[in-house]
């Protein structure tokens, strides 16, 4: 069985294990390690890639369930040179601790304000709840969502 | 965290400076943080080293060599920040890089808070030895005197001539080292860089998903295996399907490997190597083990606490004793009595371990994510017996350490299949991997006792402690009891019992060890006893610490009560302590004296009638000296109070017949942003040496919560975590 993938704009077809987690797929087989494995059960976050738009968890999601579909990782997150909002805030902000969920809260942050673009608090705790950050920048995030959301 | 192994890193190792000229041609790239546009061109620049941690370029641009591990407290930064202050040079023409590991960076470790504590002198010196240099090839070169020499931002002036660093490294890296005893440092006022906020110099490569981890490292014909242990610690393979799981696709090689080494070192077990990690997870699924437990841990936990209950209302063995606290207590005209617990703690770092080894002949290459390189080369050394010059270890990034990563079993384990496979290998562990075979924060049980006479003053204080051993004779060491935490020596009369029970399991250093279970023990008997005394805490604290004076020394030097009643008095300021609060609705307060630092915190928490709370506001004060990066100082309480905050609510593991029962974050629950609450830092400068902030804002967190809560319900919280009484978190 072919699978055939867009990957941050890029055609991508392989014939492996099609159970094989798309998590596994683009950081072994494609080489973007952007997108970080935590726990491999959905509880973390720090998967979090878009699949046609839409967050998921990349480490339960079977490459063979989104044959033919878009996937953006953080590898993908900024227009060539030029860094996301987000991207920018969160520098800006210092908000990395040890960084390593960072990629999966980019990732939801980004699809939260592609939907709505000035959250409210509540807004972000729902739409964040999902990314654990073992560092507890949580606060840093939350304003670097504000910051981007204004000035994005 | 290592407060037993960290040694002095040699300052004659660190002030050797080559003398001979090493020029090898640089780009510079956009990493770390060197802004591009503060070079004068994009030619090639000749690239000269000054020392171990730092080399210029005829551009003017310097590299810094961080040496200690990056695992989110920010010394990637804060410690090329403290270079670059003695030097002179403007943040923007620095641009950091990780050390290799070698001897000549001292012990290279990421532990006890320590790396700032440990290198704030030494890499002074190292900063202004460079400038020095640097001034004596201006002054050379422009024959004007040296002493009317100003240098900043990467130039040296004197009188109306002005010479960047760049023009003038080649000369300077050709002088000899200055003398030891002409070096003068920045007075602390003076610091111009040290005190600012500064973002994490990996922050561009974080945000844009560069491979900066362990976990993200690739070397050419690199398999992937996963390590089955046994459930129980010190079980062995007895029984193994290999040839089924070596005939499963993408399977390469699956294996035995045999313990090796001191405790725990290499744990025996199961390998599977293949061709991609999915390959090796997916084949583990079929694999089938049966251990000899013979010899494998045992411990239940529950039963454990119910006995040491017993025990500790009785007396054990005493360690400790100042005065005569038994005679304290038939005197008292008060006496408190309560038993306090806490469980053990895996450390769950996000990033799972993992390591790359290439065994080849006698050599092997490493890539880790450590906190404690040159020890784990050290143990590779000794477990493999190779030759310390043929282990090259490269740190990585890590993804969390929280202590954890103080121990380098998977290092251990990455080069007994590569060597076993004849291939390269990088192992990579589950997320349960990582919970059932952890370097747990061993759980405790304390009965105390604490005499107040008439006045209410303390007068007495008992501890009974009941904590784990392997040999039957001395505790663990991050079980044992810390000799000098309060009160001891603000008490007249103190002892402390200690009854051991047997555990074959490894236990380990997690965040803030010992101090993060005994700040919610002692602050928490201390506010009883200030309840019963009917003072307040804040009050009944202050009175404790006494005159000004700097008491025995312990772990982290002894603790200075002036200090102490700094951070106190400053935390209620801050939380405006003693006001009228909204009906339902509390302050309380901690406070610890941990790993060189002086914490306070003032809560502000509502409990509500089915027992969910919410925290609405955390004041923390604290005293760690001058703050060396102000961003990366806040940044580390604030993260300890959230760890804190997640850790006293709903974490614990359970251990059933030696077998850690939680496996994953479903059964793990880490706090989530909504319950993050407001939280405010102040730090309190004191002009002395800096220390270390990665652990001293956790301890005070949670008796600062329990004493919220009693104020607001009258509800006593005496084991950890809070959801063992029934609590939880508002939603």
């Amino acid at each position: 069985m072919t699978i055939s993938l867009k990957i941050n704009g890029k055609a991508v077809s392989t014939d492996k294990d099609p159970e094989t987690p798309l998590l596994w797929f683009i950081r072994d087989e494609v080489n973007l390690v952007g997108t970080k494995f935590g726990c491999g059960i959905a509880q973390c976050g720090a998967c979090t890639v878009h699949v046609d738009g839409v967050p998921i968890r990349s480490c339960i999601t079977a490459i063979e369930d989104i044959d033919g579909s878009d996937v953006t990782t953080i590898e993908g997150l900024a227009s060539g040179d030029k860094l996301h909002a987000l991207q920018k805030a969160w520098v800006e902000l210092d908000v990395p601790q040890c960084g390593y969920c960072q990629a999966g809260q980019l990732m939801s942050a980004a699809a939260l304000l592609a939907e709505n673009p000035r959250p409210t608090d509540e807004d972000i705790d729902v739409a964040m709840n999902g990314n654990l950050c073992r560092c507890g920048t949580y606060p840093r995030i939350r304003a670097a969502i504000h910051k981007a959301a204004k000035e994005g | 965290m290592s407060q037993f192994s960290a040694s002095l890193i040699s300052r004659r190792s660190l002030l050797k400076t080559s003398g001979a000229l090493v020029i090898s041609a640089s780009f510079i790239s956009s990493c770390g943080n060197a802004d591009t546009s503060a070079r004068p061109n994009n030619t090639p620049a000749d690239n000269i080293d000054i020392n171990a941690f730092l080399s210029i370029d005829t551009n003017g641009i310097a590299t810094i060599f961080a040496p200690n591990p990056e695992i989110g407290q920010g010394v990637k930064t804060s410690l090329p920040m403290i270079i670059a202050e003695e030097l002179g040079i403007a943040w923007e023409s620095v641009r950091v890089e990780q050390s290799e590991i070698d001897s000549k960076y001292g012990n290279q470790s990421a532990g006890g808070s320590m790396s700032v504590n440990r290198l704030f002198n030494p890499l002074r010196i190292a900063g202004a030895k460079a400038r020095m240099m640097l001034t004596q090839a201006a002054a050379n070169k422009l024959g004007l005197p040296i002493e009317d020499a100003i240098v900043e931002n990467g130039f040296v002036t004197i009188g109306d001539s002005r010479l960047s660093f760049g023009e003038l490294v080649k000369d300077a890296a050709l002088l000899p080292e200055p003398d030891p005893k002409m070096i003068k440092l920045k007075a602390v006022s003076d610091f111009t860089l040290l005190g600012k906020r500064v973002g994490g110099v990996d922050n561009p490569s974080i945000v844009t998903g560069k491979p900066l981890f362990g976990i993200d490292q690739k070397i050419p014909n690199m398999h992937y295996a996963t390590y089955t242990k046994s459930p129980a610690y010190g079980g062995i393979p007895k029984t193994v399907n290999i040839d089924e799981i070596k005939a499963m696709p993408g399977i390469t090689h699956a294996f035995i490997v045999e313990g090796k080494g001191a405790p725990a070192a290499l744990k025996p077990g199961v390998a599977i190597v293949g061709t991609s990690t999915w390959a090796v997870i997916k084949a583990r699924r079929s694999l089938s083990v049966e251990w000899n437990t013979e010899a494998a841990e045992t411990l239940d936990w529950d039963t454990f606490v119910n006995d040491a209950k017993e025990t500790v209302a009785k007396p054990g063995p005493q360690i400790h004793s100042d005065g005569n606290a038994e005679n304290a207590f038939k005197t008292a005209s008060k006496i408190i009595e309560s038993t306090y617990s806490y469980p053990f703690l895996p450390h769950a770092a996000l990033e799972p371990q993992n390591c790359i080894a290439n065994v080849t002949g006698t050599a092997v290459e490493i890539w880790a994510p450590t906190q404690t390189p040159t020890r784990g080369k050290n143990q590779i050394a000794a477990v493999f017996g190779f030759e310390k010059e043929n282990i090259t270890l490269h740190q990585t990034r890590c993804g969390g350490g929280f202590g954890r990563r103080l121990e380098n079993d998977y290092i251990a384990e990455a080069v007994a299949i590569s060597k076993a496979s004849g291939v390269p290998v990088k192992v990579q562990w589950t997320r349960e991997d990582d919970f059932a075979d952890d370097y747990y924060r061993p759980g405790g049980v304390h009965g105390c006792k604490a005499a107040l006479n008439e006045d209410g003053k303390l007068v007495g204080f008992s501890n009974h402690f009941v904590t784990f051993s392997a040999d039957g004779k001395k505790p663990l060491g991050p079980a044992v009891y810390p000799n000098q935490f309060m009160p001891r020596h603000l008490v007249d009369n103190f002892k402390v019992d200690q009854s051991l029970q047997p555990l074959k399991m490894p236990v380990g250093w997690w965040r803030a060890p010992v101090s993060n279970a005994f700040a919610f023990v002692i602050n928490g008997v201390l506010s009883e006893a200030a309840h019963a005394a009917g003072k307040d805490y804040k009050d009944f604290l202050i009175d404790l610490m006494g005159d000004a004076r700097v008491l025995p020394k312990g772990w982290g030097g002894g603790m200075d009560t002036g200090r102490a009643v700094g951070v106190i008095s400053d935390a209620a300021r801050l939380a405006n302590w003693g006001r009228d609060m909204p009906k339902g609705r509390a302050l309380g307060l901690g406070y610890c004296y941990s790993h060189s630092s002086y914490v306070a915190e003032v809560v502000d928490v509502e409990v509500f009638e089915d027992k969910t709370i919410k925290v609405h506001n955390v004041w923390v004060s604290a005293d760690a000296g001058p703050i060396m990066n102000l961003s990366g100082a806040e940044h580390q309480c604030v993260g300890s109070v959230i760890d804190a905050l997640s850790t006293m609510m709903n974490l614990k593991v359970n251990i059933k017949d030696g077998v850690v029962q939680e496996q994953n974050f479903d059964t793990y629950p880490l706090m989530r942003s909504t319950n993050a609450p407001n939280i405010e830092v102040n730090f309190i400068e004191t002009a002395l040496k800096p220390t270390g902030l990665g652990e001293p804002a956790f301890p005070p967190l949670a008796p600062a919560v329990c004493h919220a809560i009693f104020n607001v319900t009258g509800d006593r919280i005496y084991d950890m975590p809070l959801s063992k009484s029934g609590y939880s978190f508002s939603t």
